[in-house]
């Protein structure tokens, strides 16, 4: 097995576009476990971690660009405030040692449907920076997951950032696993309310062949709130309504029965999510 | 927090008192170098020019093996050899009760991940390769999987001689009897994994005179070289074995798994030879807790008295025999629990099926009856209005009381005391009355953010159990060691020889403390345990603490027996003028001789074969017969709040109560009823192998879930010592009991906060929320 270890972002490119077989490797946290698991026989790595590039974030234009190498224990430290969607995610990945070694690109780059980053990332409306030396390109997410473990990443390119809006309001996140620390999601929901745009994200994990948005949820809520002028004057939300979102976002998902829990559970799960991470987010806005 | 409450009624071993004898909390010898991670496990082993050994395994649950074809894999650079059953030399099949298991598997693979054929290479990764290469041609057979349908006699058979491998019966008092209330369960036991975390691994290397040398993680060295030895066609002296660095066993290592395949390997290549099984390959390559289907009918009076109970319990051994028969006599003497029932019927099978072939965990049995007879005991305090605690106490058995076996209950059974323990104990401070507040980690969900407070439901739950210490039903348990005393540079040393395993557990701690307390010295080596000596039987079934300090105290005595003799002859007395204390024999007017003294004449050395008191064989028909040498107790009491939306669990506190005889290591005794409440706790929330259709789905922590340091509460352990007469310095094994009542406590728990009966663990949050059809019971019942 070869293995590339380039000090730059542009040595990386190089590299990857003359090996695109290399994998690449960032915390290790995924695909050291599949070469245990004997998975996976790459002819060749490419270690990314000592690129300087990916682990710097910062803000323009009123977006934050966040490159793919920062780690879990970095964003809630140093995005927490900016970010709480995705933080409240990263809190929940692994364990410390974990969060320590994996990163947002990774978790992008395995395009799991369980991935924690994915929920927050799509409420938020974020987009995915995919570069190699043809150039760049900003792939919104809900168009970047293809299928299971699949993306449109293609063999020459990698991740190189993700890019995002500070959570214009409240966020939430919550997973359902079967123990209380260090579990895979067997069903998450994240929710983001941007009251200055009247608009609502959000993003479904583990339900469905990749993460996704319940687009019919955002827009139920959405023209709901907007009717009501709520997002001008916010009241509690009625009963009716969040039964509705959390009715509309079960509709969205398109769970599986496996190892970890039923589809019927997953539906189930998805709506009592549902209905509280808006309720928290909502209780959030009306207090500020 | 844990207290140590309760006394002594054994007298003090008459050595002195060193700080690190009997009762005192000694280190550990090996603790400083576990913690800085110096310990050798069987994983580090490491010889000049090994090689690797890895296995060929079936991917399906049952097969005819057609062909076995090594030219590929022998083609690869590296490969020394390629095993099948016509390697074996000796006997082609083993097993710990019955040798049923082929070495290598022949004509038929009964279950997933059999062993086919062995490879050497001269690295892991070439093995891994090699065994990839090797060709198998199987027809795979329609597995039997159903242990209901595999105990029909119209079922197709694992082996030729039927599929149900011990039918227990026990019959007592009036089988017709009759009780004004009634109430009758079904319940279900998943199959739960020891999860210890060194995975199997050992050493062989050949010797000179034709035999092997082994080091390998184990529990018993002895049975296990039986049974290499009888596949090698050699005798038993030609094969050593020797202890390596155990990471865990509970049971999972008292079958052979690498063993006879290491020395096959080692002798065949003629070099040292190691395996390490990888974490996936460790969930196929040992025996699991018995999955369990049990039906119970309790009937009581008006009173809560209980008038009979009946049960009938199917146990899923898997694919061999392993100790299943072991394993149903504990379920069935022991199904009622520790009650006095006078009318008794239980049938209690344990089958063979196409299944992952099962055998010792931790609670042997003791543990699927107790799940299926506290849940019953709830139910019946319920019907009756009774509190659970009440009830259990009313029926609880006592010194002098008599087992559904019949025998006597002869030594403290302090079951209604434990129980009023944990009902007693502090309640925790209640659940935050307002929701709505994000509490970090401590509501269910943990970290997970899923619950601020709603749909969360505080629940309590009791329970109590009991598990016999020791081997039953007439076997010949016994444990050998081998003390010598020899004067050092700094004082007198003794040594203790023996074969009994250190497997985490503590005995090498306990092993220092009853010699230091038995002859009044601080040094006190220990040799590594091998099969230089006699047998120490198993370090299982609660027993090694019980029987090597049973050995090391006769061995003891009988030295200072020959102090006394030296010293006699030293100072020209008789030697009932002479008395031993603190590590010295004083004599007639203040003659004081020191042990370094007594020992200049030479070492001394004492072998001591030490048994138990003798068990018997049940009758068959009635399971009738003093089955048992001793019994431990624990009770527990969970507090749990349930997310009863989600079906997520957080155990807030859990309350443990055991008596222990006599806590040898107070320190450690704790920790064994931390470790036993927290495995029980996994078995309960989240612990089980799912097997579809034979094949097992889940070999690997990522969904084989283990307790987390955020699922296990608070515990409180209350230490009864109330010594039984009958065992050395009155102790009681310690380790099994705590792993039983823990699980059924917890349900209980959450059964109250939910209302459901939760008829099937581990729980799953779809049964909590009453969403799966399959677990019919889950309804709710109030
Ligand atoms: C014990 C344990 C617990 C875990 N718990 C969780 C959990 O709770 N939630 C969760 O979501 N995940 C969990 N994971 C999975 C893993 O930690 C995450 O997916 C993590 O985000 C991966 O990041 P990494 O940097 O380690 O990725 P790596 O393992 O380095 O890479 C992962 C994949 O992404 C590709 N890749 C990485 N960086 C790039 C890039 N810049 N461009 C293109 N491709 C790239 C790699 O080729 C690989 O295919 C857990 C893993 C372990 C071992």
């Amino acid at each position: 097995m070869d293995f590339h270890y380039p000090r730059s972002w542009a040595d990386a490119l190089a590299l990857k576009a003359e090996h695109p077989e290399a994998v690449p490797i960032a915390g290790g946290t995924d695909v050291m476990v599949e070469l245990n698991f004997n998975r996976r026989r790459p002819a060749a790595l490419l270690d990314i971690s000592a690129v300087p590039e990916l682990a710097q974030w910062d803000r323009a234009d009123g977006h934050l660009r966040v490159g793919a190498g920062v780690s879990y224990t970095r964003l809630v430290r140093e995005l927490g405030p900016q970010l709480p969607g995705l933080a409240m995610a990263a809190r929940t990945v692994g364990s410390p040692q974990i969060r320590n070694r994996g990163t947002v690109g990774g978790n992008l780059g395995s395009a799991s449907p369980a991935g924690d980053a994915h929920p927050p990332l799509l409420a938020g409306r974020a987009s995915v920076e995919l570069a190699s030396v043809r150039g760049t390109r900003l792939v919104p997410l809900d168009e970047f997951f293809t299928g299971p473990k699949r993306s449109v990443l293609a063999a020459d390119e990698l991740i190189s950032a993700f890019v995002v809006r500070p959570a214009p309001g409240p966020e939430q996140f919550c997973k359902v696993g079967t123990r209380n620390a260090m579990v895979i999601a067997v069903a998450s929901f994240a929710v983001s309310l941007d009251p200055e745009r009247g608009r609502v994200g959000t993003g479904i994990g583990s339900a469905a062949p990749t993460p996704r948005r319940a687009g019919g949820a955002e827009e139920f809520l959405e023209a709901e709130l907007a009717a009501a002028g709520m997002w001008q004057r916010p009241r509690p939300l009625p009963g009716p309504v969040l039964d509705r979102f959390a009715e509309l976002v079960t509709a969205s998902a398109s769970p599986i029965d496996d190892v970890r829990g039923t589809a019927a559970y997953r539906r189930h799960a998805l709506a009592v999510m549902a209905r509280r991470a808006l309720s928290w987010a909502w209780a959030d806005l009306m207090r500020n | 927090m844990s207290t140590l409450t309760g006394q002594t009624r054994e007298p003090a071993a008459p050595g002195a008192r060193t700080g690190n004898g009997i009762g005192d909390d000694a280190r550990r010898p090996d603790g400083t170098q576990k913690v800085a991670g110096r310990f050798a496990f069987s994983s580090d082993l490491w010889a000049d020019g090994m090689v690797w050994g890895a296995t060929v395994r079936s991917p399906h649950p049952r097969a005819r093996l057609i062909s076995v074809d090594p030219s590929e894999a022998l083609r690869i650079a590296g490969v020394y050899c390629v095993l099948t059953h016509e390697d074996v030399p000796g006997q082609k099949t083993f097993g710990l009760e019955v040798a049923d298991q082929p070495v290598l598997a022949m004509g038929e693979v009964r279950y997933q991940g059999e062993a086919v054929a062995l490879v050497a290479a001269d690295s892991p990764e070439t093995a891994r390769r090699a065994v990839a290469a090797v060709r198998v041609e199987y027809q795979p057979l329609v597995p039997v999987v159903d242990p209901m349908k595999a105990m029909l006699p119209t079922a197709e058979k694992v082996h030729p001689s039927g599929n149900i491998v011990r039918h227990f019966k026990l019959r007592s008092g009036d089988p017709l009897a009759e009780a004004p209330v009634v109430v009758s369960g079904e319940y279900e036991v998943g199959m739960q994994d020891q999860a210890f975390l060194g995975p199997e691994s050992g050493l062989a290397v050949p010797a000179d005179d034709g035999g092997v040398d082994l080091q390998v993680a184990t529990q018993w060295l002895h049975v296990d070289r039986r049974q290499v030895a009888a596949a090698l066609g050699l005798p038993e002296d030609k094969v050593r074995l020797a202890l390596a660095g155990v990471g865990g066993a509970f049971g999972a290592r008292e079958d052979v798994s690498l063993q006879i395949h290491l020395c096959l390997l080692a002798l065949r290549t003629g070099r040292p030879v190691k395996m390490v099984y990888s974490r996936e390959e460790s969930f196929f390559g040992h025996v699991h807790r018995h999955p369990a289907r049990l039906r119970y009918v309790h009937g009581a009076g008006r009173d809560g008295r209980l008038v009979f109970v009946k049960a009938e319990m199917v146990f899923d051994g898997g694919a061999y025999m392993s100790s299943t028969r072991a394993v149903i006599g504990n379920a069935g003497t022991l199904g009622v629990g520790p009650y006095v029932v006078p009318n008794v019927s239980v049938d209690a099978y344990g089958l063979y099926t196409n299944n992952p072939p099962c055998g010792a965990m931790r609670g042997f049995g003791a543990v699927q009856a107790c799940f299926a007879y506290e849940a019953q005991m709830d139910r019946l305090a319920e019907e009756l209005g009774m509190h659970p605690v009440e009830l259990r106490s009313l029926n609880a058995m006592a010194q002098g009381s008599l087992m559904p076996t019949g025998q006597v209950v002869d030594s403290p059974a302090p079951v209604a005391d434990l129980l009023r323990r944990v009902w007693q104990a502090p309640l925790p401070p209640p659940l935050p009355a307002v929701a709505g507040v994000a509490t970090e980690g401590l509501l269910p969900g943990g970290m997970a953010n899923t619950t601020h407070g709603e749909g969360v439901v505080r629940g309590t739950g009791y329970a109590v159990g009991f598990k016999n210490v020791g081997f039953s039903e007439g076997y010949d348990d016994y444990t050998t060691v081998r003390v010598s005393l020899a004067a050092g540079p700094d004082g007198p040393v003794a040594t203790v020889q023996s074969a009994a395993c250190e497997l985490g557990q503590g005995l090498v701690t306990v092993e220092t403390q009853v010699v230091r307390s038995e002859l009044g010295l601080s040094d006190v080596v220990l040799e590594t345990a091998d099969t230089r000596v006699g047998s120490a039987g198993s370090s299982s079934a609660s027993r090694q603490t019980y029987m090597t300090a049973g050995a090391l105290r006769e061995a003891c005595a009988r030295l200072r027996a020959g102090l006394l003799a030296r010293a006699a002859a030293r100072l020209g007395v008789p030697e009932p003028d002479l008395s031993w204390a603190h590590g010295e024999v004083l004599g007639p007017e203040r003659a004081v001789l020191g042990l370094s003294e007594l020992l200049e004449a030479g070492p001394l050395e004492e072998t001591v074969e030490w048994r138990h008191r003798p068990t018997q064989d049940v009758d068959p028909e009635t399971g009738q017969g003093d089955a048992h040498v001793q019994y431990c107790f624990a009770a527990h009491r969970a507090v749990v709040d349930v997310d009863t939306e989600l079906g997520l669990v957080k155990v807030v506190q859990i309350d443990t109560a055991q008596d222990v005889g006599k806590a040898i290591n107070p320190g450690a005794v704790i920790g064994q009823i931390h470790g036993g409440t927290t495995q029980g706790l996994g078995l309960a929330l989240m612990e089980e192998i799912q097997i579809d259709a034979g094949r097992v789905r889940n070999p690997s922590f990522t969904d084989y879930l283990i307790p987390t340091i955020l699922d296990v509460p608070p515990m409180r352990v209350q230490v009864l010592e109330l010594a039984d007469p009958h065992a050395p310095y009155g102790l009681r094994g310690v380790g099994e009991a705590p792993t039983i009542s823990s699980t059924p406590a917890i349900v209980a728990a959450v059964r109250a906060a939910t209302g459901r009966r939760l008829a099937r663990v581990p729980l799953r949050p779809q049964d909590i929320v009453g969403l799966d059809e399959a677990g019919a019971e889950g309804g709710p019942s109030r």
